[in-house]
């Protein structure tokens, strides 16, 4: 029914790769949303001299870990959708060595 | 003892088996795989023993079967896997029947094939004519232009006829010649006939298979006029020189008309007839493909059996064969009982003798494993088999090969992901390995998934207590520090420094593994890191090292040799144990000694500054002053030592493992020699319990002991001490190693984060989100084939060397030999690897 894009060493790559991304970034996602530390130096800030007050620095901080929380999200539905199409070209693939 | 721990205990037995019965009895012991038989005539060549006759008619049926698996994979057919359970040796009388089955199977196939290559080569030669004749008709249709009616005309012109002064017949050969020797046959022909003959070509587009080695090749006809014989005989031997074929071309149009529709139609033929052998061919294939493999198996076990009855000694009588094995003694009921069963079998009513021989020599190591244990096993067995019944370090290397790779690797993630690989391929065992995957990196990884599986699970402990993960970390029960610094301050600095002596430590650890708040400390986590790791690994590496000259405890009294507890193991351990067990205590000192005292923060009190980290020492030159008898220049209000008396404590230390060195170097030899002397006092009586070389458990009669030459008992022990005093030295600062890895692993993740993931976390927007998406690819990738495949390979290494010099040195001499019973399955699995 539907055409075969890849071969089974590619899918089984996707199909690997999608379902690590999907946890990972599921659980960064998470951690972001809930402001872990241990992950502020990877938020979109600026440069330090241009906060003039804390409360404009918080709430850049505070911008960015939901913003990244919503990336990481993103991602991670991206990765779901890799992991449909790999599941499917990797059951294509599989379907068909059987029947050969 | 459990033979987890030693090696089984072997005994040399005698085997009388009745000639009738033989056969039978020893294709019971190989399904066995319990027994390894003694070549008993080494001095007689493969051609003069008894079974010779046999053993070359299997080679000749492994032969033909070799050829129709060729010509079965030739022709794709899939050849089936013997269902169940592998066939028995077949009785010898069925032999006959294989050979004729194999006989009349190889023939046919060789007719089949002798008259598929002689049709084929006869097809070739029609479609060659075929070719022929129709390319000619074009060269002839060209020259019967309408104004010149004779060929002959046409071809000479007038000239020609005019300088012959007669009517001149032409004549011409045709033929085909491989199209990359056109060139060449064109310039010879020129030279050879003086330009004075006359060559069309035209390319077959079409290639044509050689039927001889069955390849595609492309062709050119050829048509070549000239006049006279002379020309004609000396253009067929050019023709023949380049392999070109000639073939009859008739001369008047009508006949070669009719020639190519008779061409045509014996094409048309051959081409069913073909057919019809090409089917003859897979039929007699397909019912090979069917049976095979069981015929390999059923040939090769056939041989297995007639090689080892080679090894024989014939009785006297003609009547019965003496065989010597190796058997383990635990195994021996087993056995009888597979003899009794080849006996039944064989119908014969003799049953054979099992007979226990006495015997001096070394017995083959042999550990009995199982599918997890047999890849720690073969670790050993790399560095050495070892001696028989010595303590077999495979059981320990089970928790501390992993565990210090783990040091090494320490990471969450990356151990999670080895550990997810480990169980993919134990959870998937069966199915993975009927798949019988042929590549060698493969075959690496499923032979050891075991290891790989735990060294994912400790890794991921070891990650934990670095609280590393991908080198993030996770607070997971909340640091134990907390930001004390007020508004303006935080405003105007860059780097600020939490003190654990104040307020900013809440005093209490925490409670599992590294405290998060490290990783946010850019300036000096990695200090503080490295001497955490570094102390961990010389404890680590310290309590490995005791743990193997233990061992050698065990040999010692196992082997009854008395002295070498007393000479040998006692100084060895005492040695460590004053110097560098004593250094692992200092740091554990100086870890419960030194540090803040709650309430009272950054007081000046002399007593309290005394047990700050002020006054914390540097265990690496106090550990270099004891040695040297050295004190450093007092600091003012710290004390010089870590506890009472412990510059007098040291120095004994010293002193007393200084002293064992002498214990170690003449020890041994000096009671080698007093024995010796009491030995020549009383006769040649074998003096109890100070035999050196003892054999195990006392079982066989004492050794003939050679009296060993003195010198080289004291060049022996001089090599064996020097190696164990520079040995500990070195061997300590090799453990080092654990730190120097796990530093390079978490800043190398660390890397990955920073240069890949973290550019994917960079932007402001929601297309951010899709930029991370294929970042975490590249990253992923980075992170499977560089942080675990590279790192992963990297620290197996090193593990393998800390285990096989810094532990087994210390106790292993690996001096054994492996035990190889005669058994069916190994002898049919490299069979069957070798082949492909």
């Amino acid at each position: 029914m539907a055409f075969k894009l890849c071969g089974p060493k590619l899918s089984l790559c996707g199909l690997v790769l999608s379902v690590w991304g999907i946890i990972q970034l599921t659980l960064m996602g998470v951690f972001y949303y809930i402001r872990a530390v241990a992950l502020l130096e990877d938020l979109p800030l600026e440069s330090e001299s241009g906060h003039h007050n804390m409360e404009s620095f918080i709430a850049t901080v505070e911008a960015g870990y939901t913003q990244n929380a919503y990336n990481c999200w993103i991602a991670a539905l991206l990765y779901v959708i890799t992991l449909v199409v790999s599941a499917h070209q990797f059951w294509m693939n599989n379907r068909s060595s059987v029947s050969m | 003892m459990g033979s987890l721990f030693r090696s089984e205990e072997m005994t040399l037995c005698q085997l009388f088996l009745q000639s009738e019965a033989a056969y039978a009895c020893v294709s019971e012991l190989g399904e066995l795989g319990l027994v390894q038989f003694r070549d008993l005539n080494p001095d007689v060549n493969a051609f003069q023993r008894k079974f010779v006759n046999e053993v070359r008619r299997c080679d000749e049926m492994e032969r033909k079967l070799r050829y129709l698996e060729k010509e079965i994979r030739r022709d794709g057919i899939p050849m089936l896997e013997i269902p169940g359970e592998c066939p028995e040796a077949p009785q010898p009388r069925e032999m006959i029947d294989l050979e004729a089955t194999f006989e009349k199977l190889e023939n046919e196939l060789r007719e089949v094939n002798q008259n598929a290559e002689a049709l084929k080569r006869n097809y070739l030669e029609l479609t060659e004519l075929k070719h022929i004749l129709r390319k000619t008709q074009v060269f002839f249709d060209e020259m019967a232009d309408p104004s010149r009616e004779e060929e002959q005309v046409t071809l000479l012109g007038e000239e020609g006829l005019m300088a012959g002064g007669q009517a001149l017949k032409l004549g011409f050969v045709a033929g085909v010649i491989l199209r990359e020797r056109i060139p060449a046959f064109e310039r010879m022909l020129w030279r050879a006939c003086r330009g004075n003959v006359f060559l069309r070509q035209a390319e077959i587009d079409t290639p044509l298979e050689d039927p001889s080695s069955s390849d595609q090749v492309y062709k050119s006809v050829f048509i070549i006029f000239f006049q006279g014989d002379q020309l004609k005989t000396r253009v067929k031997k050019i023709c023949e020189g380049f392999r070109a074929t000639l073939y009859p071309c008739p001369e008047a149009p009508a006949d070669r008309r009719e020639m190519a529709m008779g061409v045509m139609t014996r094409i048309e033929d051959l081409n069913t007839v073909l057919g019809q052998t090409q089917d003859h061919r897979h039929r007699v294939l397909v019912a090979a493909a069917k049976n095979i493999k069981n015929w390999f198996v059923k040939v090769r076990k056939i041989k297995a059996i007639y090689h080892t009855l080679n090894l024989f000694n014939l009785d006297v009588t003609q009547k019965c064969l003496i065989a010597e094995c190796w058997v383990p003694a635990l195994d021996m009921e087993t056995i009888q009982l597979a003899l009794r069963r080849g006996t039944e079998r064989s119908g014969s009513s003799v049953p054979p003798i099992l007979n226990r021989m006495e015997t001096l020599e070394d017995p083959p190591t042999y550990n009995r494993t199982n599918k997890f244990t047999a890849a720690f096993q073969h670790l050993i067995y790399a560095y050495g088999v070892a001696t028989y019944r010595e303590v077999n370090p495979a059981p320990y290397t089970i928790i501390t090969f992993p565990f210090l790779f783990a040091v090494m690797f320490g990471d969450l993630g990356h151990g999670a992901l080895m550990a997810a690989f480990g169980f993919w391929m134990c959870y998937k065992e069966k199915p993975l390995q009927a798949k019988k995957i042929d590549s060698e990196i493969w075959t690496i990884f499923f032979g050891g998934r075991y290891i790989i599986l735990l060294m994912g699970l400790f890794s991921m402990y070891t990650g934990l207590i670095y609280n590393d993960i991908f080198s993030k970390s996770l607070n997971i029960f909340g640091s134990s520090w907390r930001n004390n610094y007020n508004q303006s301050t935080l405003m105007s600095n860059k780097l600020l420094q939490l003190n654990p002596d104040s307020e900013d430590y809440i005093q209490t650890p925490y409670p599992f593994g590294i405290d998060p708040v490290w990783q946010l400390a850019e300036a000096n986590k990695i200090i503080f890191m490295n001497a955490y790791k570094m102390k961990i690994s010389i404890i680590i590496g310290v309590f490995h090292m005791l743990f193997g000259v233990c061992m050698s405890l065990w040999n010692h009294i196992y082997f009854k040799r008395r002295i070498s507890i007393y000479v040998e193991f006692l100084p060895q351990i005492l040695f460590l144990l004053l110097l560098f067990f004593y250094m692992v205590l200092l740091m554990f000192i100086k870890w419960t000694t030194y540090g803040s005292t709650p309430p009272y923060y950054g007081s000046d009190d002399i007593n309290i500054v005394k047990t700050s980290a002020y006054c914390a020492p540097s265990i690496l030159i106090t550990f270099i002053n004891m040695m040297l008898f050295k004190t450093d220049p007092p600091r003012p209000p710290c004390d010089d030592v870590m506890y009472a008396g412990q510059m007098g404590i040291q120095k004994f230390f010293v002193i007393f493992a200084l002293l064992c060195v002498p214990v170690m170097l003449f020890g041994k030899p000096y009671f080698v020699m007093k024995e010796q002397k009491e030995r020549a006092r009383q006769g040649h009586q074998p003096v109890e319990g100070a035999a050196e070389n003892g054999n195990a458990g006392g079982a066989a009669p004492p050794a003939p002991h050679h009296d060993e030459d003195i010198t080289e008992v004291f060049i022996h022990q001089a090599i064996h001490t020097i190696e164990y005093v520079l040995g500990s030295v070195s061997h300590t600062a090799s453990y080092l190693r654990l730190w120097a890895l796990s530093l390079a692993h978490a800043q190398l993740a660390e890397v990955a984060w920073n240069m890949l993931l973290r550019k994917g976390l960079m932007s402001t927007d929601f297309q951010g989100g899709i930029f991370l998406y294929v970042v975490f690819a590249g990253w992923a990738a980075i992170s499977v084939s560089i942080l675990v495949l590279m790192e992963g390979l990297s620290a197996f290494l090193h593990t393998l060397r800390l285990h096989w010099v810094e532990f087994q040195s210390k106790f292993y001499a690996g001096e054994g030999y492996l035990f190889q019973p005669f058994s069916f399955e190994v002898i049919l699995d490299s069979a069957g690897t070798t082949e492909e």
